[in-house]
């Protein structure tokens, strides 16, 4: 019944999004163009990427405030390093993102494993942690389009089939995620630490040792998309992707992921990034200013956190067997 | 019973053992000095009363808790279990009295999460997982659909499907915690059967439960526990029923209820077909002053809920319900009490106490707005209301001012019943008010019920245990499956005819 | 075990008052303080300075007023991370007010009165809805910036009365600004609400359980409510001074506050899980966090390295009663 839900809650996402799109493009032809759907996509990618990274962590009954000041320490890093070094191969400073990243996704996943300090804690320290060593490393200096390599620049917005490999890269990343969610122990672990913890215990799957992983591929992600944002807007600075950790959480709330944890999918994660992503193409499209997405995606928020709630509470006990019983209950809910 | 005696099987080596466990908790010794032995093809019966130390043993040997003390042999080998994972890589499974397991997840997920078949590339294999899925659930002579979520069950399906990851496991050794507890009989005998099967296949099986008939049904060896010491074990064969409970107690008990009779008085509540969407339907009966109504019925048959629809936890969604004539709407906990209904809850930590409040500030919670002047508290007053109640049931404790966590269940329990009574209710509805406490305090809990009775207070009380029931009951209603199963009055009661009643069984 | 007498006296309590005291968490921070005042005067010759010293008072005043709020919150066990956006739509609600000519009373109350109205709404969120308040303020945090990016977009709002001045600049007597009387004011209004009064008793018995706090027929909506009430009202209150000491509005006014106030919370003792804490404690932290940020400014370090003091100062104090716990354990098994 549940995974009935699921797909009613995508399909109605999916069903939103396109009404969305044939609203705006009736103010603007040029808006549902293949052309101009594959650029949303692609603007689109970096929320998607880290809100898959958040829906693991949340759905672990958790949260990752970190991820955008890990953005930015990355971000921060892999450009001096290309900066300093631009003989380095790309592929090097690809690991090198994914390693620092991986590194204060483990941090933070330590301090919940080992101490089990409530993760919203251990994230607002982080995050404040991380970005000020974005700035310790650089001094508050930005590291500038021109003195950044030229592969280093190019390579996410290189073109294959209509779309850049930054599209192309979070398509990769929904397939991983996809694979690791449903595919994997580490996957259902994940699900079920969230949904019932005491219950995992019992079943050998240690839930400190899952959040803790959760908590990597959160910052792994996050790693991989500071270098994708400092190439993406040819820029490193301390403030990068400031407040976007708010995004990702609400991608994943919109998208339907319990922040009670143990319910989501990664379809709905995507959906609810897309559904932003969408949002704030639109905006300039239809004349609202650019600085009312901020209001949008709060109002989004929670609309969406009262639409979960009137669906998980829909689910009653049932204790009475007969059909008179459940008749009454289809007219209680 | 069609029990085969078997001899004490001294030529056989215990497929595991456990040896000199003990494990303490800040405050309490949970067990001391423990010895058990469980040998293949033989259910041994783990016997004591709640608290006695069976739980703690469950979770030393499912690799929950680590024992502060002794060993484990599996097969005569040392073995050490540090967590969940390693107790089932040595073929320990337990099946838990709540079943823990995933609502969100389907059953086949349930059966096989963390032993997953997999693919050549290391991934999941969801055909496998369902098709041994299935076939598994059919050994069971089950007809459950693997793919369907597991809240969708009955509680006796869960069972089977908790039955059915125990074997999954390929365990060689089989906790069973209380198994029977919210199953009919019919659905005992059918899972007896599979324990039986589970014997024939040359598992050992651990099998813990409070009722005799169902020990001596189907154990072969027993163990009893009292206080967190092993005081006794053999085959069940050389021992009668008398001889066990006198282990479980420590004396032989021939518990008297003290129960008074008392002329009742006028109808102080009515209750007419109470209804809740999902819970119970059409509940109607009248409760008189000085009357002690007890509520009979399986768990999950609907007690506890019509007690908190009463109680002002959850709405009913038809009925009606008269105090003193007057038809009154409870909507809230708080409305209730002004009401003068109060309600001592099953789950004493969860819902009955702040543990980690002190003594007299649980006391006076509910009655905050007697001990305090204009919003402030004042503290002396708090104090001497705690004194009165805490004196009155004999309350063991350091002091006021230690939070009530720290007491054992019996004073706990002391203390929610003198946090409600300070509030002066006409109506005390208390839910398995005995559950979890040594059999000492159990018998000072029944003497005060009874007195409150004498002294014209309105008792409902809901239990599990018979002869709780029967001994202080002066009528009982019986429920099944939400609905009310009959009304039975004093001169009727017997203990065939509630279980009849209860189970369905006519 | 001695022998038990027919019938014990049960003391009220056990050991004395000094001894409770001496072994609580605000005794260790109260050291710390002093610690720091220590090191600080060694560190400056310029900090031993009545006027100094008033002015470090800025660093934490405003902040403080919120967290006694707050601190109610988190002990119900209830969260509330919107509380700098309330204050940057209020002062941004002050600043239109005082382009319309509203005088100094007038603006008060309005800044007052969306304070209280920004509670009313996360309170009906929470409470009457019943919401997770993580994630509802989560959303409302950016819808209320969102509305003042909306209504200020990158211009600053300026140009209020000489009067209103005073709330943030003036003196009440000798070194003693307005903004410190307030916060003493308040300090003793808050403790004595917490800790004298039933709903203090109330509070503190939802945090630790919400379940036996219904059941004991307290009405856990009605409080919770109010506590968002509260919360809003002293954001409104922090608004106001924060607006007259800087005489201008940006809507990116008090960005990241939310966090330094949790942060102020929980070092002052307050259990981020809820239940347990007190006023005393969150004065102190408010005083320890006001002279690290004061020390540290005089010695010229950047406003973005104290943050991560402030992240560090966060999990060190959370995680440190962890592992002193974890290493007892250890020694004694």
């Amino acid at each position: 019944m549940i995974r009935q839900l699921f797909k009613f809650r995508e399909m109605l996402l999916v069903i939103i999004i396109a009404i969305l799109l044939a609203v705006f493009s009736t103010r603007s032809p040029g808006f549902a163009t293949p052309g101009n759907l594959a650029n949303i996509f692609n603007d689109t990618s970096i929320l998607i990427i880290l809100a898959l990274g958040q829906m693991a962590v949340i759905l672990t009954k958790s949260i990752d405030l970190s991820v955008a000041a890990n953005v930015a320490f990355t971000g921060m890093a892999v450009g001096m390093l290309n900066a300093a070094h631009p003989e380095l191969p790309l592929a090097l400073i690809l690991v090198v993102a994914l390693c620092i990243g991986a590194v204060l996704g483990a941090i933070n996943g330590i301090f919940v494993w080992k101490l089990n300090i409530p993760s919203i804690v251990v994230t607002l320290g982080t995050l404040t942690i991380y970005r000020g060593m974005a700035f310790v490393l650089s001094g508050g200096a930005w590291v500038n389009a021109h003195q950044m390599t030229a592969p280093f620049l190019q390579t996410p917005r290189q073109l294959f089939l209509g779309l850049p490999i930054l599209g192309w890269t979070a398509i990769v990343i929904v397939a991983v995620m996809h694979l690791v969610m449903s595919r994997t122990f580490l996957g259902r672990a994940i699900y079920a630490s969230g949904g019932n913890p005491t219950a995992a215990v019992y079943a050998g799957i240690d839930v400190g040792r899952t959040r803790f992983f959760a908590f990597v591929i959160s910052g792994t992600l996050a790693g991989l998309c500071g270098y994708l944002w400092v190439s993406r807007y040819a820029v490193a600075y301390v403030d990068i992707a400031a407040g976007f950790e708010l995004d990702t959480v609400a991608a994943c709330v919109i998208g339907g992921i319990s922040t009670l944890g143990g319910i989501g999918s990664v379809a709905g994660a995507v959906l609810g990034a897309l559904f932003l992503g969408v949002i704030k193409n639109a905006l300039p499209v239809i004349n609202i200013s650019p600085f009312a997405q901020m209001a949008i995606s709060g109002s989004v928020i929670i609309a969406a956190v009262i639409f979960n709630a009137r669906q998980e509470r829909r689910r009653g006990r049932i204790i009475l067997r007969d059909r008179g019983a459940s008749e009454q209950i289809e007219v209680a809910a | 019973m069609n029990k085969i005696s078997l001899p004490e099987p001294v030529s056989e080596t215990p497929l595991l053992e456990m040896r000199g466990i003990s494990k303490s908790f800040p405050g309490v010794k949970a067990l001391s000095d423990v010895n058990i032995a469980l040998y293949p093809g033989r259910v041994t019966a783990l016997i004591g009363e709640n608290g006695a130390g069976k739980s703690t043993l469950v979770k030393i040997l499912t690799g929950i808790y680590e024992s502060d003390e002794g060993d484990i042999q599996v097969d005569g080998k040392p073995v050490v279990f540090t967590n969940a994972q390693d107790a089932i890589d040595f073929g320990v499974t337990a099946i838990h009295q709540e079943t823990v397991l995933f609502d969100e997840l389907s059953v086949a997920e349930n059966i096989f999460l963390g032993h997953a078949p997999k693919t050549r590339l290391g991934l999941v294999d969801w055909k496998a997982v369902n098709a041994r899925s299935l076939a598994l659930l059919h050994s069971l002579e089950s007809n459950i659909d693997p793919r369907v979520r597991l809240k969708d069950l009955s509680i006796a399906q869960r069972h089977l499907v908790a039955i059915a990851r125990a074997l999954s496991v390929d365990a060689r050794i089989v906790i069973m915690d209380e198994p029977t507890a919210a199953l009919s009989r019919k659905e005992v005998d059918d899972l007896f059967q599979i324990v039986k099967r589970l014997k024939a296949q040359g598992k050992a099986i651990l099998f813990i439960s409070h009722k005799f008939d169902e020990v001596y049904e189907i154990a072969d060896h027993y163990a009893v526990f009292r206080d967190g010491k092993a005081v006794g074990s053999g085959a069940l064969a050389d021992v009668g029923q008398d001889e066990i409970v006198k282990l479980m107690v420590g004396r032989s008990i021939e518990h008297a209820f003290p129960k008074v009779d008392i002329p009742l008085g006028e109808t102080v509540l009515s209750v007419e077909n109470y209804t809740h969407p999902t819970e119970f339907r059409d509940i109607s009966f009248a409760l008189r002053k000085g009357e002690i109504f007890g509520i009979y019925g399986l768990v999950g048959a609907g007690r506890s809920e019509i007690c908190q629809s009463l109680f002002g936890v959850t709405k009913p969604s038809g009925g009606a319900l008269k105090l003193g004539g007057k038809e009154i709407v409870i909507s809230s906990p708080s409305d209730a009490i002004k009401a003068g209904i109060v309600y001592v809850p099953e789950e004493r930590g969860r819902h009955g106490a702040v543990l980690q409040l002190p003594i007299y500030q649980n006391i006076s919670l509910p009655s905050l707005t007697r001990t305090s002047r204009s919003g402030f508290l004042r503290a002396a007053e708090e104090f001497a209301l705690a004194r009165k109640y805490a004196e009155r049931f004999d309350l063991r404790a350091a002091a006021l001012s230690v939070p009530v966590g720290t007491l054992s269940g019996g004073n706990q329990q002391k203390v929610v019943i003198g946090k409600w009574l300070a509030t002066q209710p006409k109506i005390l509805i208390l839910d398995e008010p005995t559950k979890g406490i040594d059999i000492g305090s159990k018998a000072a809990v029944h003497a005060f019920i009874s007195e409150l009775a004498g002294e014209g207070l309105s008792i409902i009380m809901v239990s599990s245990e018979l002869p709780e029931i029967l001994g202080m009951s002066d009528r009982v209603l019986v429920m099944r499956e939400g609905l009310s199963a009959g009304i039975f009055e004093r001169s009727q009661l017997n203990a065939e005819t509630l279980v009849r009643a209860a189970t369905g069984n006519a | 075990m001695s022998a038990i007498p027919e019938k014990r006296l049960i003391p009220d309590r056990l050991g004395t008052s000094a001894t409770r005291l001496f072994g609580s968490w605000e005794a260790l921070l109260f050291a710390v303080a002093v610690l720091i005042f220590i090191a600080n005067s060694l560190a400056s010759p310029y900090f031993l300075n009545a006027w100094n010293l008033s002015d470090a008072t800025f660093n934490f005043t405003e902040k403080a007023m919120v967290a006694f709020a707050m601190a109610l919150l988190i002990i119900a066990g209830e969260i509330d991370l919107s509380v700098a956006a309330i204050i940057a739509l209020a002062s941004t609600a002050m600043g239109a007010a005082a382009q319309a000519g509203v005088g100094t009373p007038g603006l008060v109350a309005i800044g007052i009165g969306t304070g209280v109205g920004c509670g009313v709404v996360n309170g009906i969120l929470v409470a009457g809805l019943r919401l997770p308040s993580i994630v509802v303020t989560i959303g409302t945090m950016s819808l209320f910036r969102g509305i003042a990016y909306i209504v200020l977009g990158d211009k600053a709002y300026g140009g209020y009365p000489g009067s209103f001045a005073y709330f943030g600049q003036g003196y009440v007597f000798w070194v003693f600004s307005f903004e410190f009387v307030l916060f003493a004011v308040l300090a003793i209004l808050f403790a004595a609400l917490l800790h004298a009064t039933n709903f203090g008793r109330r509070v503190y018995a939802i945090g630790n359980n919400e379940f036996a706090a219904r059941f004991s027929g307290i009405r856990v909506e009605r409080i919770k409510f109010t506590l968002f009430l509260l919360t809003g009202l002293m954001s409104g209150i922090a608004a106001v001074c924060l607006t007259s000491r800087l005489g201008s509005t940006r809507p990116s006014i008090a960005q990241g506050w939310e966090l330094e106030i949790v942060t102020m919370v929980v070092l002052g003792g307050v259990s981020i899980l809820g239940g347990a804490g007190t006023i005393g404690g969150v004065v102190i932290a408010a005083f320890v966090m006001g002279l690290v940020t004061f020390g540290l400014g005089l010695l010229n370090v950047p406003g973005i390295v104290m943050s991560i003091f402030i992240g560090l100062l966060l999990i060190v104090t959370i995680t440190l009663p962890v592992i002193i716990r974890q290493f007892r354990h250890r020694k004694s098994a």
